[in-house]
């Protein structure tokens, strides 16, 4: 089966640049530029430019009732939605009726009738599906994706790279807010979110203008360091920093609360899709846990390899790699919760070969505040 | 990056493995610049301990860089005498010098060991450019 694989803006940019490119969830994007370590450290140090166009972007509004937006994100997602306050964007996911996953999503909170969100390239259709079917008070839905790009700009570096270029004080937003400004003069959101660990500012900017401000950063940035950025070291970044990858980490067969995912399941918001299972499972506590683990012994784990405990197959590792700023091998396992606890040794067969591991606290990375 | 220029005195194999045989009992084998460039970052080389009987086609070790990990197939047929212990603290070498420091095993080859359908560094060149590099 051959499909065309979708273009984001910079595709050709990309491809100037030098950039190896690969399919991801259907598009065609950069994986890599100068490399992953050297892109990966880069972010952790200084910055990194990615281009996250692939990624949806979804307006909710009110329909002809008032509070419709809110009603339908309420209902289908687990975090609470009347939690958020204008200009803030929470994490969150959209769950089933089993409350399985159907993805992991950002909400930003735009006014009281306006919701927007960020969804995963590879989820957009199904993600769509989902909403309107659940869209039994009306609200008005939106795809932006097309008429919008999305740029992040991530690491310690950020913020002074990005400064010179919009007259929004940046440092006045908060991680996880956002505003609506300019930057080289064209008009765009800028929110404090990112999917690497670092501070950052992620920009939704019109699709015609994204060529220049990518330029536009990258020529501004080079002098502190700033590197273009691709999916090989998005991964790595984020896997440090244990944030989850839908497909990998959690699916629409596996719950919130089986995916280290407690801290945005709200169980006392209300009536939403997926509660009673969440309910039952919180009392009953859960079968499996996702879990951080290191390898000790040399070898790395990639994702689908099975973890064993006292000759049994206990499980399977959903992401793993090697982390170039900890310059370990690390990655993350779905486990049963009796194997769960830090310091628990686990085997992890790597090419018919047992390799030890063993279970750690996540995340394996977090950046110090300053 | 590394060197571009292949040396005309190895044989490659379509797997993108280069073999440096002198002469008919002894042979070095390694990836290729192509190869290493292909992987991206390598940060992970496990390689057959010394007394491995390898055979040519057959896996023998493998390559990991930080997105992916890849077999190494022998190009050749014979016995390990030597590995390149280096790479095990250092896989980056194999990025910036993979045709010579860089180089993974060595073989005492059987008889016939070296497959005469190795490529010449000409036919190399060809397949790369096949392959659109």
């Amino acid at each position: 089966m051959t499909t065309e694989l979708l273009k984001t803006a910079l595709n050709a940019t990309h491809r100037r640049m030098g950039a190896k490119m690969v399919p991801f969830g259907g598009w065609d994007m950069p994986v890599e530029y100068s490399g992953i370590i050297a892109e990966h450290m880069a972010v952790r140090t200084k910055a990194g430019l990615f281009d996250v166009s692939h990624m949806g972007r979804v307006d909710i509004e009110d329909g002809p009732q008032a509070g419709s937006a809110f009603a339908l994100l309420q209902s289908i997602t687990c975090n609470d939605v009347a939690k958020l306050q204008l200009g803030q964007a929470h994490y969150t996911a959209l769950l089933n009726a089993r409350a399985g996953i159907v993805d992991d999503i950002l909400i930003h909170k735009i006014s009281d009738r306006h919701y927007f969100l960020c969804i995963n390239a590879a989820r957009r259709a199904q993600d769509l599906a989902w909403i309107r079917v659940n869209n039994q008070h009306g609200a008005r839905i939106t795809n932006r994706s097309d008429e919008t790009a999305q740029i992040a700009l991530q690491g310690p570096r950020a913020l002074a790279i990005l400064q010179p270029f919009t007259k929004t004080d940046l440092a006045a937003i908060r991680y996880y807010w956002f505003t609506s400004g300019e930057v080289m003069g064209v008009p765009a959101r800028i929110a404090r979110t990112g999917y690497t660990g670092e501070d950052g500012f992620e920009l939704y900017i019109p699709v015609a203008e994204s060529e220049r401000i990518w330029n536009g950063l990258l020529e501004a940035g080079k002098h502190e360091g700033l590197l273009p950025a691709g999916l090989g070291c998005r991964n790595t970044l984020r896997l440090e920093s244990a944030m989850l990858l839908y497909g990998h980490d959690m699916d629409e067969a596996t719950t919130p609360l089986e995916s280290n995912l407690g801290w945005i399941t709200k169980l006392d918001k209300g009536e939403f899709l997926g509660r009673e299972v969440l309910q039952e499972q919180k009392a009953k506590g859960v079968a499996q846990q996702l879990v951080g683990f290191r390898m000790i012994d040399r070898g790395i784990a990639r994702d689908d390899a099975p973890v064993w405990k006292d000759g049994q197959k206990i499980g399977k590792v959903t992401s793993g790699s090697h982390a170039p700023f900890l310059k370990q091998n690390i990655g993350l396992a779905r486990v049963p919760s009796a194997n769960a606890k830090p310091g628990e040794r686990i085997s992890i067969e790597i090419r018919g070969q047992m390799v030890a591991a063993e279970v750690v606290p996540t995340p394996f990375y977090k950046r110090s505040k300053n | 990056m590394s060197q571009s220029n292949y040396p005309a005195q190895f044989r490659y194999s379509t797997e993108h493995e280069w073999v440096d045989a002198p002469g008919p009992t002894a042979a070095t084998v390694g990836i290729t610049d192509h190869a290493q460039h292909a992987l991206g970052d390598i940060v992970f080389v496990d390689l057959p301990r010394v007394g491995t009987a390898v055979e040519a086609g057959k896996p023998c070790g493998s390559v990991e860089s930080v997105k992916a990990v890849s077999e190494i197939f022998s190009p050749v047929t014979g016995e390990v005498t030597e590995v390149n212990a280096t790479l095990a603290d250092h896989p980056e070498i194999v990025n910036q010098d993979p045709h010579v420091k860089g180089w993974m095993i060595k073989v005492a080859l059987a008889a016939g060991g070296v497959p005469s359908e190795l490529m010449t560094v000409e036919q190399y060149q060809e397949l790369l450019k096949r392959e659109g590099s």
